[in-house]
């Protein structure tokens, strides 16, 4: 009697309430939710090393001087409406946009629109150790530094309100392109007055100011993220009234979410789980070549891998066809050259070598070693988009190379202790890969084979090989890309024929999103943007 | 009963400070840094990881880096996040009620399921009910929570459809910070009851899957315990005062027969943070357990080393409590 | 010697073959309250089965576990769509037969249970001995030790070890030995505190009795009862713990057939092949309850204040 009473009590509850939520949903309209794969770090791209951190705050919040177009690696005017160099290539003049405003916040209310003074903060905050915000969160510009700006620029000068100089200490073609990176990210020089009057610096890294589609409304750490379009935003307010990113670190939890529709998108779903969302009626599966490699490095420094008989041993044994097979389930190429094949100066004509137990055999008996010999195989205990399951891929090498007679100990450790390891130079072979930042081949062949990365430990064959070197240097500080792509063709060669790595993959990058989602474009880079997405 | 607690404090002292150094010694011997971690697979020269390591302060000799952390932990200062640049006690008491709202929700279950069943099996001793709930129980006990968690998403949420996968709230639902429980915080929410089913469908499973050996526990427990107190002298004189049977074993029996219940509920605390760590994997629940795994995985000192900190200070007072509590209850205890 | 000559004769006070009988009949009499606890018997059955089974395993499974077969990825059982004989519970991922490695699993976590009990048993009696038998400060420092292991959440104690020593089977061994110890020195001191001050002990001790002998000849026998009943125990919470950090993907080296680390590879696969999830979890569970079983029934039987 009384449990009937109480659900008579709760019927008319229960509809007041439903009209309360329905009435809201209406008002709510249009919430986009994507389902991220990790927290950010910080909220200022400037202090920004991985792709959760600019995905959550370069790409909605801020914009750059210069832009690459939705879904290419083209560079286009931002706030920056043009640009002039110099012709001895060491002068970059930008003109900048006028009338843009940066975001209205709680915290924060912009009295003038974005001038070169903004540009200067920005900019001057990484470059100058005396700038009040250098150190401020750490003070370190990883991306920065890594890119060479703080030797590459030697000043920044302000013309007028509207006209920014950069003046450079030796002219590099890649600068243009650096310039459209997320650590470029224009941030509000009346914002960082605020704070330091307030002495809460900190919160310019914490509670972000930008110019960009998204306003940033509130964060929770490894749960969500939560955004609302910029209605004065330069190029017209996002048809999505809110952005939330449900922060989900299990990727098959991600896919379970996007199937149920908890979520309208997911990046880089596991290739396994492809098929199944292919046939979903209610979801959509984009790909795109990504912008990577996959490769077995090759530490060179450590016999017998000393001999080139043996490397290009190991290149002839591994069946690499089947791992694209079983392991990316078809999604990518085998990998000849260490730059993917939609990156300018790509070699078409490259000779792979072929999978050739025979030859592998061959070649180890050249080298002294007719029985083969036993060395160990680090896999990867994580999984990237080049390479999705690393323990898979190292249970099928290891197979493979037995029937050579070299027997590989598989061995992994934490993503850290991996790295860590890798870096000084303890591995034999280790799997390893790498996604483009910037569309540059400079952004591969020096970030991963200078002699420079043998030393910094991102060249992780520990190659270092001058005639490859001076190829990659001289390409380096050309301006005309006829001439770039010559060279760079060349190295691809040079590297071929000393097979530091194993290339194995260039992987295809996907997107899985709900059939409601409508004008995503994916980047080549990897990042994802919402801005031009509509729900319908 | 005051010397035994100071006794037991005096104790309490040299097992913190050991377990301060432990946590600040064992995770600094893993090889790798939060600093290679930002920097994966890139690398970086070495200057740059210098200047990168001495903003986080690691490059201080470990002896300096030790007493920076004791100092500032007994000045309430517990150090600040490096992936998160946010301070860890902040960010522990978020994750601290994500994860206490889990273990309330699963003992609570526990106990009102456990507890009743037990002293049914203990009134009808040796019947098929008894026999099949004792062997159920320690299949419950013998479970592997990793595989439970499993399989109970595989039946409800991806077959049945009727629970969500994983996570704590759907975040359509803008929920206003109050208390860090999403189950009370709902109600600020301006869509109160849709929220709370939310909170609720999303809790359901992991309360199960983290309850189950607690329950099994507790009723195996229970039934012993009331087994005891059903053969005292004290029952058998109630039942002849004419006391109804369900009134003596509820009203005595019961009552009697908690004491080492609720010290075993007591003793869980430690059984309930490592179930957490299982759990809130399998159901990406964004507590306790989740955070500091993650925290190992990414090197992220300051918070492994407060973390534990917090999380053992927090056991051993449980402890200390049920040990006050029982002895208390058995002042034979209090000499020893 | 010379210590052991004097002191043959006094406590216990029984002949050799009294001693013997004594301890036939006490054989027996433990045999029969066993035997009379079916879940007892039930648990020594299945141990019994795995045991046999990891003995066996390269006679029992079809195939090699780590063989991959060539084109039957993911691979339903014999009785699900498209399953066939050749794999009765099918292949995983890579294409290995899920039996056999189910088999060789079985291998794999009765040696880890066994190397956990070993490892922990030996250094937590140990350390029980010498806290309990001395006293004094060092029994503080091995409780205080003790505490502060007891304080730390044990699976993630385990994990930052594996972390630091490496991934692989010994490793996870150690680890989860290291988490287990604690339980076993405070059964042992708690018995040797007791037993210390039994008759027959101080006696003995007042016939010069050298502290070795008195506590691996006269006390440590007496304390076995509930460490046999706690290291049959410990033989479940090393499986279970050894697979959970399999699970984590913490455990043993690919391609070994470990079944929490089958079950973490399976995770990906939870809804197109179920069957990869729900069997070595099945396994894992089978085992430890068998262990459980076992270990009740023996504390039953071991155990005089129950015996009525």
């Amino acid at each position: 009697m009384r449990q009937n009473f109480m659900k008579l009590a709760l019927i008319p509850a229960l509809g007041l309430l439903a009209t309360a939520a329905f009435s809201q949903q209406a008002q709510a309209a249009k919430t986009f939710v994507y389902c991220s794969e990790a927290s950010p770090k910080t909220f200022n791209p400037q202090l920004g090393t991985d792709g959760a951190t600019f995905n959550a705050s370069s790409r909605p919040v801020y914009n750059r001087l210069v832009d690459f177009e939705r879904g290419t690696t083209k560079v286009i005017p931002s706030l920056a409406e043009k640009w002039d160099v110099s012709k001895d290539g060491k002068t970059i003049t930008f003109h900048l946009r006028k009338n843009v405003q940066f975001h209205t916040t709680p915290y924060f209310t912009p009295t003038r629109p974005f001038n070169a003074d903004d540009v200067l903060f920005t900019f001057n905050r990484m470059l100058k150790a005396d700038h009040p915000y250098n150190k401020v969160s750490g003070g370190v510009y990883e991306y920065f530094t890594s890119m060479d700006m703080n030797k590459l620029i030697k000043s920044i000068d302000k013309v007028d309100d509207h006209t920014v100089k950069f003046v450079l200490t030796r002219a590099e073609a890649p600068i243009i392109a650096n310039m459209a990176m997320d650590f470029a990210s224009i941030l509000s020089a009346e914002y960082g007055d605020q704070l330091l009057k307030a002495k809460k610096q900190e919160m310019m890294d914490i509670q972000p100011v930008g110019t960009g589609p998204f306003v940033w409304k509130s964060y929770r750490k490894d749960s969500e993220i939560r955004y609302e379009a910029n209605p004065t935003y330069f190029e017209g307010k996002s048809p999505l009234d809110r952005l939330v990113f449900a922060i989900t670190k299990d990727p098959n939890v991600r896919i379970q979410k996007l199937k149920r529709g908890e979520c309208h998108f997911v990046a880089e779903p596991p290739p396994t789980d492809l098929k199944a969302l292919r046939a979903d009626s209610k979801i959509t599966v984009m790909e795109q070549e990504g912008l990577n490699v996959a490769y077995l490095g090759i530490n060179v420094t450590k016999p017998p891998f000393d001999k080139l008989e043996v490397r290009k041993a190991l290149a002839h044994a591994l069946n690499r066809q089947s791992y694209i097979d079983a392991i990316y389930l078809g999604n990518a190429v085998v990998a000849k050259n260490p730059i993917p094949p939609t990156m300018w100066s790509y070699n078409e004509k490259t000779v792979d070598d072929d999978f050739d137990i025979a030859k592998s055999k061959q070649l180890l008996t050249k080298a002294g070693f007719p029985n083969g010999f036993q060395t160990t195989l680090w896999y990867m205990p994580v999984s990237r988009p080049y390479n999705p399951n690393g323990k898979k891929m190292g249970e099928m090498m290891q197979a493979d190379l037995a029937k050579v007679g070299i027997k590989a100990d598989l061995q992994t450790f934490d993503w850290g202790a991996y790295l860590d390891k890798a870096r000084a130079g303890q591995h034999q072979l280790i799997m390893m890969g790498w996604t483009g930042d910037n569309g540059d081949p400079d952004n591969f062949l020096s970030v991963l084979l200078s002699c420079e990365a043998a030393k910094n430990g991102s060249n992780y064959s520990r190659w270092c090989y001058q005639p490859f070197e001076k190829l990659i240097d001289q390409a380096k500080v050309g301006s005309d890309q006829k001439a770039r792509t010559k060279l760079y063709q060349e190295a691809q060669i040079v590297f071929k024929s000393q097979a530091p790595w194993v290339t194995l993959a260039h992987s295809k990058a996907f997107r899985a999103m709900t059939k409601n989602v409508q004008g995503y474009k994916m980047s080549p880079l990897g990042t994802d943007a919402f801005y031009g997405v509509d729900l319908k | 009963m005051f010397r035994y607690l100071l006794k037991r404090l005096a104790e309490v002292i040299p097992t913190l400070i050991g377990i301060t150094l432990i946590s600040f010694a064992l995770i600094r011997l893993i090889p790798g840094d939060p600093v290679l971690l930002m920097i994966g697979e890139r690398g970086a020269s070495p200057e740059v990881l210098a200047e990168m390591r001495s903003a986080y302060g690691l490059d201080k000799p470990l002896p300096v880096q030790y007493g920076v952390f004791v100092g500032n932990a007994l000045k309430g200062d517990l150090g600040t996040s490096i992936t998160s640049s946010r301070p860890v006690s902040e960010e522990f008491s978020e994750r601290f009620t994500a994860t206490l709202e889990l273990g309330v929700v699963a003992l609570i279950l526990a106990i009102l399921i456990g507890l009743p069943l037990g002293v049914l099996a203990a009134v009808k001793r040796n019947s098929l009910f008894d026999y099949s709930l004792m062997t159920t129980s320690l299949i419950g006990y013998s479970m592997p929570i990793f595989w439970w968690g499993l399989i109970l998403i595989l039946i409800f949420s991806v077959q049945l459809g009727w629970t969500p996968v994983a996570g704590r709230m759907d975040v359509m639902y803008d929920v206003p910070h109050w208390t860090g429980f999403y189950l009370l915080d709902v109600w600020k929410s301006t869509e109160a009851w849709p929220a709370f089913k939310s909170a609720v469908s999303h809790l359901i499973l992991p309360a199960i899957a983290l309850g189950t050996i607690p329950l099994a526990t507790i009723a195996r427990m229970t039934r012993s315990s009331m087994l005891e107190v059903l053969g005292e002298d004290y029952m058998r004189t109630a039942r002849a005062k004419g006391l109804s049977r369900t009134r003596v074993i509820f009203l005595h029996g019961l009552r009697n027969a908690l004491v080492p219940v609720i010290t075993v509920i007591g003793l869980m605390a430690g059984t309930i943070v490592t179930g957490a760590v299982l759990t809130e994997t399998i159901f990406s629940w964004p507590g306790i357990g989740l955070w500091l795994v993650d925290s190992v995985r990414q090197r992220d000192y300051p918070v492994i080393q407060s973390g534990i900190l917090l999380i053992a200070t927090i056991i051993i007072v449980v402890n200390l409590l049920v040990d006050l509590a029982y002895a208390w209850a058995n002042p034979r205890l209090r000499g020893k | 010697m010379a210590v052991q000559a004097v002191n043959t004769p006094p406590l216990p006070p029984t002949t050799e073959a009294q001693a013997a009988t004594g301890f036939k009949a006490e054989l027996k009499e433990f045999w029969y309250f066993f035997s009379q606890n079916r879940g007892a018997v039930g648990g020594l059955v299945i141990v019994a089965l795995f045991v046999l089974v990891a003995i066996l395993a390269p006679l029992l499974a079809p195939y090699d576990p780590t063989l991959i077969h060539e084109g039957v990825f993911t691979q339903g059982p014999a009785w699900s769509m498209g399953g066939s004989m050749k794999h009765i519970f099918g292949t995983d991922d890579v294409g290995r037969d899920v039996f056999s490695r189910l088999i060789y699993g079985a291998r794999i976590s009765m040696g880890v249970g066994f190397m956990v009990v070993v490892f922990s048993l030996s250094i937590g009696t140990l350390l029980g001995l010498l806290a309990g038998y001395v006293g004094g400060w060092v029994d503080t420092v091995v409780m205080r030790a003790m505490d502060i292991l007891m304080a730390l959440p044990s699976i993630l104690l385990a994990i930052v070890v594996v972390t630091i020593l490496g991934q692989n089977l010994v490793n996870a061994v150690i680890a989860v030995g290291i988490v287990v110890i604690p339980g076993f020195v405070r059964l042992v001191r708690a018995q040797v505190m007791i037993e210390k001050n039994r008759q027959y002990v101080v006696a003995s001790g007042s016939f010069g009795a050298g502290p070795f002998r008195q506590v691996f000849v006269n006390i440590l026998p007496n304390c076995m009862a509930p460490v046999i009943v706690q290291g049959t125990l410990g033989f479940s919470d090393g499986i279970l713990n050894v697979a959970a950090l399999g699970f984590l993907g913490l455990g043993a080296k690919p391609p070994t057939a470990e079944w929490g680390t089958m079950l973490s590879d399976a995770r990906a696969f939870i809804e197109s092949a179920p069957w990869l999830v729900t069997l070595p979890g099945l396994c894992i569970l089978i085992v430890v309850l068998g262990f459980n079983l076992l270990g009740d029934g023996l504390r039953d039987a071991l155990d005089p204040r129950l015996k009525k």
